[in-house]
């Protein structure tokens, strides 16, 4: 898989796809309204705020927190973050002496829901080959260094529970907003190659 | 299947290295690629796990040299041959010619939010007594399915412990067919890294794996 696109790839993508959709839409079995509001719901709502809105919270709520270990589907439902991709979920809490770490080595499974469409890397070959099995090699290059001792706990998405890693909170964050705490929740904290930092 | 997506261990890929900054689409035909995949799902042909089989299904080298867009809009074109909506002469024409199959199935533009936020649970009744408790060894049988399955090979013939019991299922092996949903008690199985790598592994690791029961056996 490449790095970026080329460009004969590009041009060739872009009439095959157009052609496909030409194809639809004359059959009436899509709609390009219906397009537009697929590619907007993702691009506009569905994203990675979701899920560190469920972080903060949890950070902030201690009755939140424990619902979110308990049941993470319906207090994150809760929060109005349901659908595809997060219907069945788990909350995944780091520790001091645990760290926790998503991957799907078979597809692409992730918690659209809560982080919307995962990134390039995610889908790609070298992380989904090597997070199960050299999970602090990948951790480096996403500049993460843990304590030697530090339990990790990688989890493989092969079936539709979806998992959101809940980082531990930064210190030097009390008394912070949970809008001012979402800020330090990344996308990749939230898949395990990231941590919480003050921003 | 053995294919060229079960790529948990494999090896010579290279480096994760993510890019600063990613846009979420790198071309404006991924973002068409994302939603017709997704309203062509909404005409009911296929599963979730049919379509997935008709990825990983894609000749090995194109599987693995293809962007992931790409990797769904070759497979989007297969599942709608098979379902009989379009054909490959049409896609060498570039227009329709002969009549859709399910055009009443059409998602509107007023059906996505709900669509998209109600998804597609899962979850099924159970069909008996879950086999295994928590706390259990198992080991996940030594399966080579020649269709679509979500056990790993790198955990076929570990052993591990059950973790957690989830309820049933729908069961990918058999609705990726139309086997039905046929639907299983599924399970969080976690077996310590040096069980699946060897001794040299990170003694800190631990891998888990989400396994239909019929993946499992006592061990």
């Amino acid at each position: 898989m490449h790095d970026h696109i080329e460009t004969s790839e590009t041009e060739e993508m872009t009439a095959r796809v157009r052609a496909l959709e030409t194809i639809l839409v004359e059959k009436c079995l899509v709609d390009p309204a219906s397009l537009d509001a697929i590619i907007e719901t993702y691009s506009e709502h569905v994203g990675p705020q979701n899920g560190a809105a469920v972080v903060a919270r949890a950070w902030s709520d201690p009755a939140f927190a424990d619902w979110l270990a308990r049941d993470a589907t319906a207090a994150i439902h809760s929060l109005g973050f349901t659908g595809r991709q997060g219907e069945h979920m788990q909350a995944l809490f780091n520790t001091p002496d645990s760290h926790n770490l998503v991957v799907c080595t078979l597809c692409s499974c992730y918690p659209w829901a809560t982080l919307g469409l995962p990134p390039v890397w995610y889908k790609s070959p070298p992380y989904r080959a090597r997070a199960v099995r050299d999970p602090r090699g990948v951790l480096a290059e996403f500049g993460v260094d843990l304590p030697a001792e530090t339990r990790i706990h990688v989890w493989d998405s092969t079936a539709e529970l979806r998992y959101l890693v809940i980082p531990m909170r930064p210190a030097g964050t009390e008394g912070w907003s949970e809008g001012k705490l979402a800020t330090c929740v990344s996308r990749n904290a939230m898949i395990g190659t990231g941590l919480a930092a003050r921003p | 299947m053995n294919g060229p997506q079960d790529l948990g261990g494999q090896m010579g890929f290279g480096p994760v290295a993510p890019e600063v900054d990613e846009p979420l689409f790198h071309a404006d035909w991924e973002r068409r690629v994302l939603a017709i995949t997704l309203a062509c799902a909404a005409l009911g042909h296929w599963t979730i796990d049919e379509s997935r089989h008709a990825r990983e299904s894609l000749p090995p080298a194109d599987y693995l040299y293809f962007s992931y867009y790409r990797i769904w809009f070759e497979a989007l074109t297969h599942l709608l041959a098979r379902h009989g909506e379009v054909s490959t002469q049409e896609l060498a024409s570039g227009h329709a010619l002969a009549p859709p199959v399910r055009a009443q199935r059409c998602l509107s533009a007023a059906e996505v939010p709900g669509v998209l936020s109600r998804g597609g649970p899962s979850a099924r009744d159970p069909l008996g007594p879950a086999l295994f408790a928590r706390g259990q060894r198992v080991r996940a049988r030594n399966l080579h399915a020649e269709g679509h399955t979500r056990l790993p090979r790198y955990a076929r013939g570990r052993i591990g412990h059950i973790e957690a019991v989830h309820g049933a299922h729908v069961f990918p092996d058999a609705n990726a067919h139309g086997g039905g949903e046929a639907p299983q008690w599924l399970y969080t199985v976690i077996f310590d890294g040096q069980a699946l790598w060897g001794p040299d592994t990170d003694p800190t690791l631990s891998v888990r794996i989400d396994a239909w029961e019929s993946y499992l056996e006592p061990a």
